[in-house]
């Protein structure tokens, strides 16, 4: 995701969504000068062509920021829409949008897990590689990632970019048949999910600490994936309608991708944030095989945050499966959702983290501004001081070996310009 | 000849194209073994020279230092298919082909200057030969490996240029705007998805873009279709902006957005 400046953000750094970037290290003597993570993938304005729309429309239009999660832009702009407009979807058809976006985090977690992330523990260029030394592993991963899709197209309709969400709820519900299907995939789900995280909690991890503010939505009583208090491990929890206030945005002349910070400080969303904010809040049984895979309340080692992802991956698998088992038809597939004049604000946990969503609306629903945080926008500073941090004690590498080392720093944010390969040129400046 | 040597190329998108082919959990290892991944950033680190046999693109032409690697590609690559929206019309983005770039930058951006950006997103056939296009907002898997299926045995893919309407009649739903006059640009629209939205009860939004084949021959009549969008409670600038979403710059949705307009004018 994305990007932005100075003034609050922009979509049009979403739309970096994931794409290329570069990394720029300066180094003068055994020290590092500078750390510059570039993302040039081309800016789309979707904050600009937001702009004139009705209200209806932006669940759909936003979706398109990234093909990856467009689960979590659906669900952020349908609550800032509907906050807008003085409406609450609860109930029901509130557990069948947590079910949806439990397959959008089945799916992409296991996307990243498997395909992006675990051949750098393995030494590997790609997934493929792996499937030729153990296809079995590599086929519990696609078959996992699978039932997340599955969840995902009964719920949306297709796996990318799902028809069926709108404001209020859904065009259709979800038959009994189709849930029962889900139930049975999921059935085998639960155990890939927990050979998963058994399988990366033996990877070996190089060390490094996260310094930064954390940043999540917190619940009292669960774990927060569509709904939620923002809270800051320092910051503590503060209003949605202040995360503009709080979370600033401003733009670097060498990334289309816009830059935000908690209070002045740089801060950290997605799963490690989110573990260490809220892991005491999992059922007992996902903190026990959590910690049987070494992971304790706190996690303070990016590197660890693939196992995170298969720990949250257990997670909304358990959570889909009670969803579905507790789940008595609503008497409807929306509640009306009419017009208001005013501003809404809506955050969801997108699987890379919190996705902020702001729309002012007028009388007829026409969307007059549109603001969008997404998590690798807040994530940058963060990722770039991690950076400067990995690579001094290693400045004895060659380049070659630096960058690619570089490249799995960032890979651990699975930032949405991962394009998960080598999308860094390193350039090592060593005047 | 050796393995099929397969690129898969990003521009402006959401990557939602090329993830189709990730998705295809089922066939991935199987396709895996009979063509060679030569250039796919999002999946592997892994880059072989080129030339590649078949390059895939996903995304539209929107940045000056697009222009010159479009045509880099195009040279490297014996066959050429575009993937998705973005890449055979522009793809959501092109809705700023009909406004102001610096006033789309001011929303976004506080030092604009710092941006490279064209002030329209055209789809890739505006700049090089392209071999086959493939519709869609995202591209459906199907379809995808028809392609390229289809490439691997040397035979023409198998891609129908009816219209979203004749699916709803194989996978036997109800057309939505007979029974229930929900608004549906089923008649007009390219098929592909399988009439996934009429099977979830919404009318079509045009994700496919407009009816037609790979030349634009047999074009949806979007002047017939206009009346009974009236009847269903559209008014001229709701379809205007209906046309105007994933596909405006499609030439056929384009005009069909002017008619809407103008016809009440
Ligand atoms: S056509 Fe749609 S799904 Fe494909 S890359 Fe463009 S925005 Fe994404
Ligand atoms: S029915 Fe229309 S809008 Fe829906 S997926 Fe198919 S082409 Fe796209």
């Amino acid at each position: 995701m994305t990007h932005r400046t100075g003034r609050l953000l922009t979509v049009g750094a979403l739309a970096r969504v994931e794409g290329e970037g570069a990394l720029h290290v300066s180094v003068r003597g055994d020290r590092v000068e500078a750390v510059r993570l570039e993302i040039y993938e081309p800016p789309r304005y979707f904050e600009a062509l937001l702009r004139g729309r009705t209200y209806a429309e932006p669940p759909d239009l936003t979706s398109r920021i990234c093909g990856i999660c467009p689960v979590a832009y659906q669900m952020s702009a349908c609550r800032a829409i509907e906050d807008a407009c003085g409406i609450v979807v609860d109930g029901q058809l509130a557990q069948l949008r947590r079910l949806l976006y439990c397959g959008e985090w089945i799916e992409s977690h296991t996307l990243h897990v498997y395909l992006l992330h675990a051949p750098d523990f393995l030494h590997l260029p790609d997934a493929l590689a792996l499937a030729r030394t153990d296809a079995a592993l590599l086929q519990r991963g696609l078959r996992l990632k699978k039932a997340g899709n599955e969840i995902v197209e009964v719920l949306g309709g297709r796996a990318i970019h799902p028809v069926n969400v709108r404001l209020g709820g859904f065009h259709r519900l979800p038959t009994r048949a189709e849930l029962d299907h889900l139930a049975t995939v999921l059935r085998q789900a639960r155990t890939d999910a927990e050979d998963t995280l058994g399988w990366v909690a033996g990877f070996e991890f190089p060390p490094l600490t996260v310094q930064h503010e954390l940043l999540a939505l917190t619940e009292p009583d669960g774990y927060a994936i569509d709904s939620g208090t923002p809270t800051g491990a320092l910051a503590g929890p503060f209003p949605l309608r202040d995360f503009e206030h709080r979370v600033r945005e401003h733009q670097v002349p060498h990334s289309t991708a816009l830059h935000a910070t908690l209070d002045g400080q740089a801060h950290l969303t997605g799963p490690l944030a989110r573990w260490n904010l809220g892991s005491e809040r999992l059922p007992a049984e996902i903190r026990a095989l959590a910690a049987q895979a070494g992971l304790g309340p706190r996690c303070v080692n990016p590197f660890r945050s693939i196992v995170v992802r298969a720990a949250e991956v257990l997670w909304a698998v358990t959570e889909a499966q009670r969803i579905i088992e507790q789940y008595e038809p609503p008497p409807a597939p929306a509640v009306p959702v009419p017009p208001h004049a005013g501003t809404g604000y809506g955050a969801t946990e997108a699987p890379r983290g919190l996705l902020y969503h702001r729309y002012d609306l007028d009388e007829a629903g026409f969307v007059r501004r549109a603001v969008i945080v997404p998590p690798t926008a807040q994530n940058q500073t963060a990722i770039e001081a991690d950076l400067l941090a990995f690579v001094e004690p290693r400045l004895h590498l060659d380049d070659a070996e630096l960058t690619r080392q570089c490249e799995r720093v960032i890979r651990n944010y699975d930032p949405c310009i991962s394009c998960a390969a080598h999308f860094l040129t390193l350039t090592v400046d060593r005047s | 000849m050796g393995t099929p040597r397969l690129a898969v190329w990003k521009f402006s998108s959401c990557d939602g194209c090329q993830l189709t082919l990730l998705d295809c959990e089922d066939e991935l290892l199987a396709l895996a073994g009979k063509i060679e991944i030569g250039y796919f950033l999002e999946a592997s680190s892994r880059q072989l020279p080129p030339p590649y046999d078949l390059s895939l693109v996903e995304g539209s032409i929107a940045t000056t230092a697009d222009l010159e690697r479009i045509r880099r590609i195009r040279e490297q690559s014996r066959y050429l298919v575009t993937i998705g929206a973005c890449a055979t019309a522009g793809g959501v983005q092109a809705l700023r082909n009909l406004a102001s770039l610096p006033e789309y930058q001011a929303v976004v951006y506080a030092r604009p200057e710092y941006i490279d950006s064209l002030d329209r997103s055209t789809p890739i056939s505006a700049h090089v030969p392209v071999d086959l296009e493939l519709r869609g907002c995202p591209i459906d898997k199907r379809q995808l490996l028809e392609v390229i299926t289809a490439y691997l045995a040397d035979r023409k893919p198998d891609i129908p240029a009816h219209s979203v309407c004749f699916e709803c009649k194989l996978r036997g739903t109800t057309c939505v705007t007979v029974a229930h006059g929900t608004p549906c640009l089923g008649p007009v629209t390219q098929a592909g998805c399988g009439a996934i939205c009429p099977a979830y009860g919404r009318g079509c939004y045009g994700c496919f873009g407009p009816m037609g084949g790979f030349n634009g021959e047999g074009g949806p009549n979007t002047r017939a279709l206009l009346p009974l969008l009236r009847r269903d409670g559209v008014a001229e600038a709701d379809a205007a902006r209906l046309y105007r979403t994933f596909n405006a710059e499609a030439p056929a949705f384009a005009e069909a957005a002017r008619q809407a307009t103008e016809d009440d004018g």
